[in-house]
């Protein structure tokens, strides 16, 4: 009888948690109940636990159990109170030595990032990044199921399934919002385990003299309920004025694909994409953009999208719930003017 | 003397990767190979500051003849030793053997004469990682920078390096002692236009070719695809979503497009609420 452990890493900086976290608690889950057939029949138990590293962050382990961790590791320390990649690494690797995780998941941050190559490389494991499929299923020549870790590579043109045969932990990063957040109960009780990882001195000496806050870049894309955003179908950079005007009217944000960015047309901040960033609002509404898939990879998780393009075989329509065949300059005008109508209408 | 050590990876350029639609398979031809832009912005940087503080750039590079191509590319921008390491004994690698490999060169190169700061990009357009740079740094037990913007300093009598760091919250500014390692955002540096007697010289220089017989000293188990945990299990292009309702506004008019497109986005509960919740 063993035990096979789900584990998340919990990030958070500033005693702030990214919501990654608890959408990766949720697949640690859906991974854990994959899985719990095949340990039962075999004795074995299994559990979704989180680590949690940082200073004074207890109040971030009780939420966690709240969205699915039965158990929580916590190393609270004054040297962690701010991320720095070796005291992180350090520390995770001491305890997953000390219970074995079998799966390890992490957001794919800049922290995330930064960390998960990191710990995989000192525990000598593979890590799959940016994964947009995570199951445990069945490999010929295994007695237990795998994690299988399906990635897009070569730029969002292909998709590779990955699995780990026999290191362990098997790990992935992913990115936000790829999965939806797991159902929080504020009932749910769970435990709270304390360790200590003891750090040589050389291993805070890289440290952080200063933070600069710098506004104008974050743009808040990931996490917002609309985006609206324009491709080279603008033509110019003063296209994204129309865009800007659109989404403000929607309470949203400006997204854009890959090539207006690369043109110097609008920050990399905007970009939505595989090498972008990942979202999923409400609603996206994607104007003069072909849809390469390295795009669509980024955005297709949205609740609803609405393409506007003159192209009718563009392939953004593929992803689209509805799509409007027609001159951007026409459309959005117009559409903004519905818009307000229907806002005073409402108000 | 400085000495910075930068690696760099050809990589094809994926914005011109096409996926056979009958077969299913890659279509390589005629997808021009480049160096990772990330890495030219790391390579610029390590030249800065070489010219700065006066010393030398070494590169190295993994993957097969062909990226001799790149490596002279990267004479051309300012490099002094070019090192490629190439054998089919290290084909197949995950980001961990591809660690391996080259944080034992790098290893084998800094005992020859000592190096100073290692530059990677941030990551590789083609695979995305970001995992080779945390990897080469654990294993030589190096403090990383990653995600760096902006080199500050460079204190070659008092041991450290000063850099800007961006993450999502904020910009750190963050102080390693030397030797460090930092991976590259495209801000590092910019990509000069290569000064004519580096031109000339890029023309003909020929790398050290490196392999699994020496200079550096390998162990069989940790190279290639028996040094790789991770395999690819299978491969295919995503999957189609369910493509929805498309109209043409020129055929129906633009009002009636948007109302027909709104009052899908209305029977799919989308729209009041947003509507609402702005005013």
């Amino acid at each position: 009888m063993s035990a096979r452990r789900f584990w998340v890493f919990i990030e958070q900086e500033g005693g702030k948690v990214h919501q990654v976290s608890w959408e990766l608690l949720g697949v640690a889950g859906r991974l854990a109940s994959e899985v719990q057939e095949e340990a039962e029949a075999a004795g074995d138990t299994v559990h979704v636990e989180g680590i949690l590293l940082g200073h004074q962050v207890e109040n971030i382990a009780r939420e966690a159990i709240k969205y699915g961790a039965e158990r929580v590791y916590l190393i609270d320390e004054p040297e962690l109170e701010h991320y720095r990649n070796c005291p992180y690494y350090k520390s995770i690797v001491g305890v997953v030595r000390k219970y074995g995780p079998e799966v390890m998941l992490i957001g794919a941050t800049t922290l995330g990032r930064d960390l998960a190559g990191a710990v995989a490389t000192s525990l000598r494991t593979g890590l799959t990044a940016d994964c947009t499929g995570l199951e445990m299923g069945e490999v010929k020549g295994s007695q237990q199921r795998l994690l299988l870790a399906t990635r897009p590579a070569f730029g969002g043109n292909i998709m590779a399934t990955i699995l780990c045969r026999q290191h362990r932990p098997q790990m992935s990063s992913v990115r936000p919002r790829v999965f939806p957040l797991p159902p929080y109960n504020p009932h749910a009780g769970g435990e709270i385990v304390r360790e200590e990882v003891p750090l040589d001195e050389k291993d805070t000496e890289a440290c952080i003299l200063e933070f600069i806050h710098d506004k104008a870049e974050s743009v808040g894309i990931e996490y917002a309920d609309v985006i609206v955003s324009g491709g080279r179908g603008l033509g110019t950079p003063d296209g994204f004025k129309l865009i800007e005007e659109l989404a403000h009217e929607l309470g949203g944000v400006v997204g854009a694909s890959r090539p207006c960015v690369d043109a110097g047309w609008i920050g990399y901040a905007h970009q939505v994409g595989q090498s972008g960033r990942t979202v999923r609002p409400k609603l996206y509404i994607a104007a003069g953009i072909s849809g390469a898939l390295q795009h669509k990879v980024g955005m297709q998780n949205s609740d609803f999208i609405i393409a506007i393009n003159s192209d009718p075989h563009a392939p953004i329509f593929d992803v689209a719930d509805v799509g409007i065949v027609g001159d951007l300059f026409e459309v959005i005008p117009a559409m903004i003017k519905e818009i307000k109508a229907r806002k005073e209408a409402l108000a | 003397m400085f000495h910075a050590l930068v690696a760099i990876k050809q990589v094809p350029d994926t914005t011109n990767i096409r996926i056979d639609p009958e077969t299913g398979n890659l279509v390589r031809e005629g997808v021009p190979a480049i160096m990772n832009p990330y890495d030219a912005h790391a390579l610029a940087a390590a030249v800065e500051w070489k010219r700065k503080l006066g010393g030398k750039v070494s590169i190295v590079s993994m993957g097969p003849a062909s990226f001799i191509v790149t490596i002279r590319e990267a004479v051309e921008l300012g490099a002094d030793r070019g090192i490629l390491i190439s054998d089919r004994k290290f084909a197949g690698a995950d980001t961990l053997a591809t660690s391996y490999v080259l944080a034992t060169v790098i290893q084998t190169i800094h005992e020859q004469d000592p190096i100073d700061v290692v530059f990677f990009g941030k990551q590789a357009i083609d695979g995305d990682t970001a995992q080779v740079g945390p990897g080469v740094a654990v294993r030589l037990d190096l403090p990383i920078i990653t995600y760096a913007v902006k080199i500050r300093t460079i204190d070659l009598a008092r041991r450290r390096l000063v850099a800007e760091r961006k993450t999502e919250k904020w910009t750190e500014v963050v102080e390693a002692p030397l030797p460090a390692l930092i991976t590259c955002e495209k801000e590092i540096a910019e990509v000069p236009f290569a000064p004519l007697p580096d031109l000339i010289r890029s023309l003909r220089y020929e790398p050290e070719i490196w392999t699994m017989d020496g200079p550096a000293v390998f162990d069989a188990e940790y190279v290639g695809v028996r040094g790789s945990p991770t395999i690819v299990f299978k491969m295919g292009t995503p999957p189609l979503p369910e493509a929805g309702e498309k109209i043409n506004s020129r055929e129906v008019g633009v009002e009636a497009a948007i109302a027909t497109a709104f009052a899908k986005a209305d029977a799919a509960g989308i729209l009041k609420p947003i509507l609402g919740g702005v005013q």
